[in-house]
């Protein structure tokens, strides 16, 4: 056990899987386990790994605390986990049981599969309007023919079926109601901010063998190598956001209703896990054979070389989004062959969305393949490899001891720096009419189906602005964190 | 010179014969000519004979590979290998499948595209130069921090939203040029400075950063420390050295993509309306047109295999160094 | 005496590092002469590059800063200036060359642009024929073909002449010439070294002359200042500098050069390394590594002693206070080790290498065909008997190293044959190789790259057991770990360790313990010390040396330092463009020299000599540069070079000329009968 505490990031996440297990396992429900699911954990699985082995070694670690070290990279990376927080609680799915019809000893599940994401935003999922309304309404947004109260019938603005119901006369309390649900979202933010940092404070503060106070000095002065006072203040940030969501959402649309009257706030939350498949799994399905084939050239020269350099000359030659398009009009037209095949809509688009990933990392791997097969030509006339081919060490061991842990750092820029490329990608391709099944949440759908409500006059903004700040943050958090990680990585930049 | 560009020009010949293999295995085998017809006919109750009659119109009743009918040579041309794939290296693009001939439209079409692509690119490649040169010229100082952050920000932002606001703001809010549409002639200016306008700004963010990097790799090399050492101005250290020195690696990032100019921007296109061959190739997958589709593919594999080879000769005019031969 | 022309008083520099504020100059105080050569001569690391640097103000921004002291150039304090007169001052007054020809001038622009713009500084319209002169001055053969030619076209010599020739357009009072032969070969370091000095006559500028070259100070310095951890310990008259050495650094640098001399006896070591500049000293900066060291040594700061005529020593034994407590201890000489047993003839050699020959084909054409080879190895027989150590020398491209490796079988050799005892090597497969790998080692010339920067030393030193089959389980060869690092006299603890964490000479001892791991008989050292300082050379060759003695080894000693094949090596082969010219004991090579080219290296290397007259001798040295080995001159290569040559040279390559003693050359003024 003194290892788990040696590792407490490890023995969290095994406390929290052992939860979610036994929380299946106790509940009337059926796990779903889809293939991005499964894909998901390993990607999970092998980071928790890499960082356990990273953190006894401390040249391995120094970079990372570099990275750490730079404010605005810690504040990318609270964005970046509050980003991963819910995109995993959104990978994990499971179908309610049905209640026992009469006579029945077999349970039947629901065929609605549901995410732990979907339970917890209960309200938000389930509260559907007819159509658009603003954000924060309490009317549709669209003139309808409404019946009064005395049976006369005009057209005018119906009342939301959610948004607001509570209010009597929202004409005269919505103003009071949301501002005063807004101070109290503050208050309790606030309250909570402070419980949260001070026990976390109170705990570096014993680790740091320091007093509470001095600690807490120190951090608001800025001077912990760490910068606390900045991860602090951004995790102070996503409280108040997260209880505005949590007063406001509930009882009114923060965001609006699109079209057939889906909350946006819902939908924009829901992308998240999308985006963010879609950023790590391509790469990491792409990655083996950039990694193996980039070293296999490098190596061996020759004819090997020559193969794979032609390999990824052609396949670099075709116009990416066209071998993209050809390639999911196959994939769409294989599905809608094999319809029996997926039990559920989640499943089918599921395969989907891995199809996707799988062919966005068909073309792009050339790019990482290149890079590390010119690394490691200068690699294998360095005199450590050169030494061990002098032991008659074997290739494959030159390969794995020698060439690989030294081309890491390569992979891992790339690794981040693709991220948000390919999550901005994702929109685009959506919008050509080749990302992510319609039937699923993203950010590309999202702006697809609302572009052209900028054409209505007066203009529905909300969906698309929603989008904006999702993808943004996003992308603006991993763009920033992914500079930092190449200047703590790459040998060539400085200062 | 001439036997390195023949030489490699007959590189070109096994990738495209491989472009050509991969889009014909896409197409014709992972789906068969049977599954295109009856998802154009649309999915339920299509008759055979409609299938049939869907296939003869396009020349898709032939056998893939060998057409064990036809006698002799034929039993290798009549074929759709051939007939769509083979005859593509001599530009032979077949018709659409609404029937049009699209060799016909991609001359028609590559005017427009050209007309938005050039502008766009040479106005970004100056405007990214300069303003990654003045950050340069101010390195490590309050002006490139904020130029850095700013960059950041502007290449976070998807290429759709910059399409989006640039519409909003200056065609629906301050009404300056049409949201869309396109005209033949001069009039294609009104039609086209909004969407180059869009093109640029969207590219500033990515392209000043990229430079930024080249130009303070350059920077901290020795022959710039001689230069200092000569008591040469700083401005001319940067312009003079530096920045010649730098083509060296912008080149081999920019030349690639100027035959690609030909294809033209997906979907700035698509948004402006811009009847030019990208929203030809957006149209053409939304109405899953396979014959446009592999024309548009092929095209763009010569093209960027073109690009490969203006790389290396454009090595020879920055780099004294690089002799081809 | 006259004002000196550069005055610097108490210069500070300091740098930001992750590890801190490295104070890299840290109160330097000099004078230089109009006229005088001024030699700043210390280790690498020891704040020389950056004194030179403050005085252009070219610093590394944003991390170097002048945080003291001024800076004067005939009275204009230099640190206050402006940036816009400082660039009066660079170029004009003051020029400066640096250490690596190859990166200091731009590759883009053409030698003619490149000089052009320090003569258009002068506002003078005649640019071009300004730049022929400086060509012409610098004896830049055809300079108006040159003007228009790049940087890449020329050889390192012609590159650093190029450099001297823009420093010399400006006509400055100063020249900074910072290391700047060190990245050349000798014979072309002879020519640069005898340009400058020709040149400085001419025009009377002085020269600050930063090198760690003892060597290159006694042929140039009229003044030498030694600098040690960013300061200068002692500054004297070149004379009486080599005549007697006053800091214990200083001394120790002298005894710890190799030559014939000191053959069969241990050189003098400084153990352990320059301090890290981030510390607060509160002693003596070089007290850790001096064996003359008090305990004033370590808790005072020794303060300047002057001298007569601006001379001085930082050391406490001539403070008068301590003097006394210095006993005039005679560093105690180490034992002369065993006396070495010499030339064993008629020993069957360990290796027998014959006809050796390393081509690289060329490609051209639409079809690539091979139309030329480099012949990087043509031609080379050698044996090197056990407990030998044969020393391969010569100038950089003479491909002395692929000889080596391809005597490893790292490099296929084209043709001929290398067998060890009665294996031949060279017609065995990769697989059938890999047994006999263990009998042939090598250690390399870069202590950076030569370890695996992700694994640590224990797993470094046991990858060779390990493929080999050698040392037992993995407990007998952790115990095999501990012996092997403790003969390379390092402590055993340090197999825990990463190779980041070890200095340049603590790497090669490691990189020797991995050759030593599978039990070699002969090891390739391809210029193991040429990447250290002298006192860490002084460390490796003893060691080398030691290991020899005790393990019977042989070496196959690849170098371009003459000094150390004559402390080292039994045997000597000279090598020129692929083909050794002159072979044979040490002795009759170093004390004979036949060849012409030999003769021509061996005048090239600057002489240390005690007597005042040292400055007069004369750079007998070979002209011209080696040629390029895709296309070697016809009969002997050297012929084109060489003073001696006959019309015979050119027709055919000379035939071996068999001397007595087993002494070989390839001349035709040796041809018997």
């Amino acid at each position: 056990m003194s290892w788990l505490r040696r590792h407490p990031a490890l023995s969290v996440f095994i406390m929290m899987l052992a939860v979610v297990v036994a929380g299946m396992w106790l509940l009337p429900v059926k796990p779903v386990l889809l293939w991005t699911d499964a894909l998901v954990y390993l990607l999970i699985i092998t980071l928790v790994s890499f960082f356990t082995y990273v953190r006894s070694r401390e040249h391995l670690l120094s970079p990372w605390r570099q990275v750490v070290r730079r404010p605005l990279a810690a504040m990318a990376m609270v964005v970046l986990a509050a980003y991963v927080s819910v995109g995993l609680l959104d990978s994990i799915h499971f179908r309610k049981a049905l209640p026992l019809q009469d006579g029945a000893t077999q349970v039947d599940y629901s065929v609605e599969v549901l995410s732990l994401l979907d339970v917890l935003a209960g309200p938000l999922r389930k509260q559907l309007e007819k159509t658009y309304s603003a954000p924060l309404a309490a009317h549709l947004f669209t003139k309808e023919l409404v019946e009064q109260a005395d049976g006369s019938i005009i057209r005018g603005y119906p009342r939301l079926e959610y948004g607001g119901r509570h209010l009597r006369d929202p004409a005269a309390q919505r103003t009071a109601d949301i501002l005063q649900r807004a101070a109290l979202a503050l208050g309790q933010g606030l309250l909570l901010w402070l419980v949260l940092s001070s026990l976390w404070l109170a705990w570096l503060a014993r680790r740091h063998h320091c007093s509470f106070p001095d600690f807490t000095r120190q951090m608001i002065v800025g001077q912990t190598q760490i910068p606390w006072r900045v991860i602090l203040a951004t995790l102070g940030v996503l409280v108040l956001l997260l209880m505005i969501i949590l007063q406001l959402g509930v009882a009114y649309h923060l965001l609006g209703t699109d079209k057939v009257g889906n909350d946006v706030l819902y939908l924009s939350i829901k992308s998240i896990r999308t985006g963010l498949v879609i950023g790590t799994l391509t790469t990491l399905i792409m990655l083996p054979f950039a990694v193996l084939l980039g070293i296999m050239a490098g190596h061996f020269r020759g004819w090997v070389d020559d193969v794979i350099q032609y390999i990824y000359t052609t396949l670099n030659s075709i116009p990416g989004v066209l071998l993209i398009a050809a390639a999911i009009l196959s994939v769409d037209l294989f599905i809608s062959n094999n319809q029996a095949l997926f039990e559920t809509v989640v499943e089918r688009a599921d395969i989907r969305l891995l199809f996707l990933c799988i062919i966005l990392g068909i073309t792009s791997w050339t790019g990482l393949c290149r890079l590390l097969r010119g690394e490691t030509l200068k690699l294998r006339e360095l005199d450590y490899i050169q030494a061990a081919t002098a032991f008659g060490v074997s290739n494959a061991k030159i390969i794995s001891r020698h060439i690989l842990p030294n081309v890491m750092h390569i992979v891992l820029i790339s690794v981040v720096l693709d991220f948000s490329g390919l999550v901005l990608a994702e929109a685009v391709l959506s919008y050509v009419g080749v990302g992510v099944d319609p039937s699923m949440a993203s950010w590309g759908n999202m702006i697809n189906s609302a572009r052209l409500e900028m054409a209505r006059e007066p203009v529905v903004w909300w969906s698309l602005v929603a989008a904006f700040w999702f993808m943004f943050i996003l992308v603006l958090a991993a763009n920033v964190f992914s500079d930092a990680v190449r200047d703590a990585f790459d040998p060539r930049v400085s200062g | 010179m001439l036997a390195y560009i023949v030489r490699r020009s007959l590189y070109a010949i096994p990738i495209l014969i491989g472009v050509n293999l991969l889009t014909f295995w896409l197409f014709f085998v992972v789906n068969s000519p049977d599954d295109m017809a009856r998802m154009q006919l649309g999915q339920k109750r299509v008759t055979p004979e409609a299938i049939e009659k869907w296939k003869a119109e396009r020349g898709y009743d032939k056998p893939l590979l060998f057409n064990s009918e036809a006698p002799g040579l034929a039993s290798l041309t009549h074929t759709i290998f051939f007939e769509k794939s083979v005859r593509l290296f001599v530009f032979d693009f077949g018709s659409a499948d609404d029937g049009r001939d699209i060799a016909h439209d991609i001359q028609q079409r590559m005017f427009p595209s050209l007309a938005l692509a050039i502008p766009v690119f040479l106005v970004g490649l100056l405007l990214n130069i300069s303003i990654a040169l003045i950050i340069a010229f101010f390195r490590a100082t309050y002006i490139d921090h904020m130029g850095v952050i700013l960059s950041v920000m502007l290449m976070s932002i998807s290429a759709l939203f910059y399409i989006i606001g640039g519409q909003f703001l200056v065609s629906k809010l301050l009404h300056l040029v049409p949201i869309s549409g396109y005209e033949g002639g001069w009039s294609a200016i009104k039609f086209l400075i909004l969407p180059v306008l869009v093109g640029v700004v969207g590219g500033i963010g990515a392209g000043t950063r990229w430079y930024r990097t080249i130009f303070l790799e350059e920077i901290n090399k020795d022959y710039v420390r001689t230069a200092r050492a000569k008591g040469l101005a700083e401005r001319v250290v940067l312009f003079k050295h530096v920045l010649k020195n730098a083509m060296i690696p912008i080149l081999t990032g920019v030349v690639v993509t100027i035959p690609l100019l030909f294809m033209g921007s997906l979907i700035t296109e698509s948004f402006f309306g811009i009847p030019g061959l990208g929203s030809y190739t957006i149209d053409a997958i939304r109405a899953q047109d396979f014959a446009i589709v592999r024309s548009m593919v092929f095209l763009g594999s010569v093209l960027y295999i073109l690009g490969l080879l203006l790389t290396d000769l454009s090595y020879t005019l920055v780099d004294p160094r690089v002799r081809l031969s | 005496m006259s004002k000196p022309l550069l005055q610097i008083d108490n210069l500070q520099t300091s740098f930001a590092t992750a590890q801190g504020l490295v104070r890299a100059v840290d109160g330097i105080s000099l004078a230089i002469h109009k006229g005088q050569t001024f030699a700043l001569l210390g280790e690498s690391g020891c704040g020389k590059s950056m004194t030179a640097l403050s005085v252009m103000r070219l610093l590394p921004e944003p991390a170097g800063r002048i945080t003291g002291g001024s800076i004067r150039l005939n009275g204009d304090d230099l640190l206050q200036l402006p940036e816009v007169a400082m660039r009066q001052v660079r170029g004009k007054r003051i020029a400066m060359i640096f250490q690596e020809p190859m990166t200091s001038l731009n590759p883009v622009l053409t030698i003619g642009q490149q000089i052009g713009e320090c003569v258009l500084q002068q506002g003078a319209a005649h640019s071009k024929r300004r730049v022929l002169e400086l060509l012409e001055a610098v004896g830049i053969p055809d300079p108006a073909q040159r003007y228009n030619e790049y940087p890449h076209q020329l050889s390192g010599g012609m590159k650093q002449r190029i450099m001297i020739a823009m420093a010399l357009a400006g006509e400055p009072d100063l020249l900074i010439a910072d290391e700047p032969t060190t990245a050349l070969d000798v014979t072309i370091q002879a020519q640069v070294l005898d340009l400058m000095r020709r040149l400085q006559q001419d025009m009377g500028m002085a020269i600050l002359l930063i090198t760690h070259d003892l060597g290159v100070v006694a042929e140039m310095a009229d003044r030498v200042a030694v600098m040690y951890a960013g300061q200068i310990v002692e500054e004297a008259e070149r004379d009486a500098f080599f005549a007697r050495p006053q800091h214990p650094y200083a001394q120790k640098l002298f005894a710890s050069l190799p030559d014939m001399e000191k053959r069969g006896e241990r050189l003098a070591i400084i153990p352990g390394h320059v301090p890290s500049l981030a510390t607060r000293f509160t002693g003596c900066r070089f007290v850790e590594r001096c064996d003359q060291a008090m305990d004033v040594c370590h808790h005072e700061v020794p303060v300047w002693m002057a001298g007569e005529a601006g001379s001085g020593v930082r050391c406490h034994r001539y403070d008068t206070r301590y003097a006394a407590q210095f006993t005039t201890k005679q560093t105690a000489q180490a034992a002369p080790s065993q006396t070495r047993q010499q030339a064993m003839e008629g020993k069957t050699p360990l290796l027998t290498v014959e006809g050796l020959k390393v081509h690289f084909p060329i490609h051209k054409g639409l079809l690539r065909r091979v139309v030329n080879h480099v012949k990087a190895v043509d031609d080379v027989s050698m044996a090197i008997p056990e407990r030998h150590t044969l020393a391969l020398v010569g100038e950089s491209g003479c491909g002395k190293t692929t000889a080596g490796k391809s005597i490893l079988q790292l490099v296929k050799p084209t043709a001929g044959r290398v067998r060890f005892q009665d294996v031949e090597l060279s017609a065995l497969s990769a697989a059938q190789l890999r047994p006999h790998r263990s009998d042939i080692q090598i250690i390399f010339q870069d202590p950076f790259s030569s370890m695996n920067p992700r694994m640590m030393i224990m797993d470094i030193i046991e990858e060779g057991m390990i493929t080999q089959g050698i040392g037992g389980d993995a407990r007998a060869r952790a115990r095999r770990v501990d012996e092997l690092l403790e003969q390379v006299g390092l402590s055993a603890e340090v197999k825990h360790r990463y190779p980041h964490e070890f200095s340049g000479g603590q790497r090669q001892r490691i990189c020797i313990a991995r050759a030593l791991a599978v039990e070699p008989k002969l090891i390739v050292c391809d210029e193991p010390t040429s990447a250290l300082d002298v006192s860490v050379q002084a460390q490796i060759l003893n060691l080398l040396k030691d290991l020899q003695d005790e393990l019977g080894l042989a070496y196959l000693f690849i170098t371009h330092d003459l000094s150390v094949v004559e402390y080292l090596a039994h045997e000597v082969a000279v090598m020129y463009l692929g083909r050794i010219v002159e072979q044979g004991s040490v002795q009759a090579v170093m004390e004979n020299p036949l060849h012409p080219y030999t003769r021509a290296l061996l005048a090239a290397v600057p002489v240390i000599e005690t007597s005042a007259d040292g400055s007069e001798r004369s750079i007998v040295s070979v002209q011209g540069e080696m040629p390029s080995p895709i296309n070697p001159p016809s009969g002997c290569h050297f012929h084109p070079r060489c003073e001696q040559a006959m019309a015979e040279c050119a027709q055919a390559y000379p035939p071996t000329s068999q001397m007595d003693d087993g002494h070989r050359v390839r001349c035709y003024l040796y041809e018997s009968g």
